[in-house]
């Protein structure tokens, strides 16, 4: 085990393995939307940081995961505006979440 | 004595990332992520993935966390944060459980991979037909370039989405409120300040990105903070989302793209440059490209219309 | 470890001990316009003897000067930042 955490791309796809659980908790357990919004990007960036370790050599990472994961930020942003900008819309029309909740109830 | 390094990185970000998904106060929540974001572009300097660490710190931290705090807004004044409940002990419980089995799965996967060669070897086989010194912007425009193009179509996307969300009556308005300044105050001579270096910073990226770390991601990222600056500090006002010169900026860039790789599946090779004129035209492509990102960016930020036209 | 390694050292560390003050006054003092003054005092003066050690570091007269170049800016910046936060704060508890 400490090897493995020596060599410097398994310890940052491990630590991306980790922000992926510790996302997906927050994205599940938590309310708030703009929270849920920090925990979907956790999990992008979990992903990206496993993708770039597995791809790391002693010469550094891997140019197409490399290309790959710039991709995927500007992607990640897009969507991220998008649901901003929706949760903002949300909430201005009054017919947010507790509404709806004891509404269902 | 960088091993000790990384592990402190790692610590510092899982930290940073478990104060941001579970803390108490959404604000906090929101500057725990841009902290997370930057301890992330760490890591990627780290790798030695310069060009990702830049994208990151730009993108991923920057543009993100103002987008993030942009939305805190808007719900504060619309009174509709909502207000965070605690879920039953066995709940968690079981939610903790299954969000470690997943990333023990994950890790595992990881620990068992075969060993593999990687690509860094084929690309820089590859990399003298295009001229470019930085293997990744040569992945980006010219090996996968398909990507990067279906890429810059999803930003616009994403615009064409974030304006649909404009209420009625006000499509093709102004968006953001107006700001005004003290004329000769901090702010407004900060922002008369900084524009021109700015600029140079951001073409500079361009340019160096054909041979060094940069690109037109991260520079379009970079003309996007100038504009934002300059709004803020009242110089400026936003403009109307109807103007048929800003919606040309914005499409510009993935339509010269798109031109190049149609232009390429006429003469035999879709998405190919022809013979001895790649490098010439991908910083054509990425020069567009830039322009088009920031217009992009900054009206992503910016949000739907929110005055009248 | 040579002369220019030591003085390297010595300044890294002077660095570091500026950014630890200047935390332990953002974590310490009660007011927010306190707080601002260990922050931006201390932090600016800690990355500038980090800057000097990077460039000694690097000994290249065109990094040492895009070094010094991020100070300047990220001084200009910090400045900025302070007054807006300053103004808010004073605001906020609607002294303006």
């Amino acid at each position: 085990m400490m090897e493995l955490l020596a060599e410097r791309g398994s310890l940052f796809a491990l630590t991306g393995a980790a922000l992926i659980a510790l996302g997906f908790y927050g994205f599940i357990m938590r309310r708030a939307l703009i929270r849920r919004l920090i925990a979907f990007n956790v999990i992008g960036s979990g992903i990206f940081l496993l993708f770039g370790g597995t791809g790391y050599f002693d010469d550094g990472v891997d140019p197409v995961p490399q290309a790959l994961i710039i991709t995927g930020i500007v992607v990640a942003l897009a969507l991220t505006a998008f649901a901003a900008a929706l949760a903002v819309r949300l909430a201005q029309s009054g017919d947010d979440e507790d509404e709806n909740a004891e509404a269902g109830r | 004595m960088s091993l000790a390094f990384d592990l402190a990185l790692c610590a510092l970000i899982l930290g940073a990332a478990g104060l941001a998904v579970a803390g108490r106060n959404l604000f906090g929540s929101v500057v725990f992520y841009i902290v997370y974001g930057v301890l992330i572009a760490l890591a990627w300097v780290s790798l030695g993935a310069a060009d990702v660490a830049l994208a990151e710190a730009a993108i991923g931290a920057g543009v993100t966390g103002v987008l993030l705090i942009g939305a805190w807004q808007g719900m504060k004044d619309a009174g509709g944060l909502e207000a965070e409940i605690t879920q039953s002990l066995p709940v968690r419980v079981l939610a903790g459980l299954g969000a470690a089995a997943l990333g023990g799965l994950i890790g595992f996967a990881i620990l068992s991979l075969p060993g593999h060669e990687g690509l860094t070897g084929p690309v820089a086989e590859n990399q003298p037909a295009v001229n470019l010194g930085n293997p990744v912007t040569a992945v980006l425009l010219s090996f996968r370039a398909y990507d990067t193009l279906l890429e810059t179509l999803v930003l616009s996307a994403a615009l064409a989405a974030v304006w649909s969300l404009t209420p009625a009556g006000l499509w093709g308005g102004i968006p953001g409120p107006k700001h005004t300044t003290r004329p000769d105050g901090v702010m407004a001579s900060f922002g008369r300040l900084l524009p021109p270096l700015g600029l140079l910073v951001a073409v500079y990226l361009v340019w160096a990105g054909a041979d060094q770390p940069g690109g037109a991601f991260q520079a379009g990222t970079v003309l996007a903070a100038v504009w934002i600056l300059i709004v803020l500090a009242g110089l400026r006002d936003e403009p109307r989302l109807s103007s048929l010169t800003l919606r040309v900026i914005v499409i510009a860039g993935p339509l010269v793209f798109l031109g190049a790789a149609l232009a390429g599946a006429l003469s035999g090779l879709a998405l190919g440059y022809p013979e001895g004129h790649a490098r010439t035209l991908i910083l054509i492509i990425e020069y567009a490209l830039t322009l088009s990102i920031a217009a992009t960016l900054a009206l992503l930020i910016a949000g739907p219309a929110r005055r009248a036209p | 470890m040579s002369v220019v390694e030591g003085i390297i050292a010595g300044l890294l560390v002077l660095g570091v001990f500026f950014y630890v003050a200047g935390t332990v006054g953002l974590l310490r003092f009660p007011d927010t316009h306190s707080r601002l003054h260990a922050l931006t005092k201390a932090d600016n003066l800690g990355l500038g003897f980090i800057v000097i050690a990077a460039g000694l570091h690097w000994g290249d007269g065109w990094i040492a000067g895009k070094l010094a170049l991020v100070w300047l800016l990220t001084l200009f910046a910090a400045g900025m930042a302070a007054q807006l936060v300053a103004r808010a704060a004073l605001k906020a508890e609607g002294g303006e």
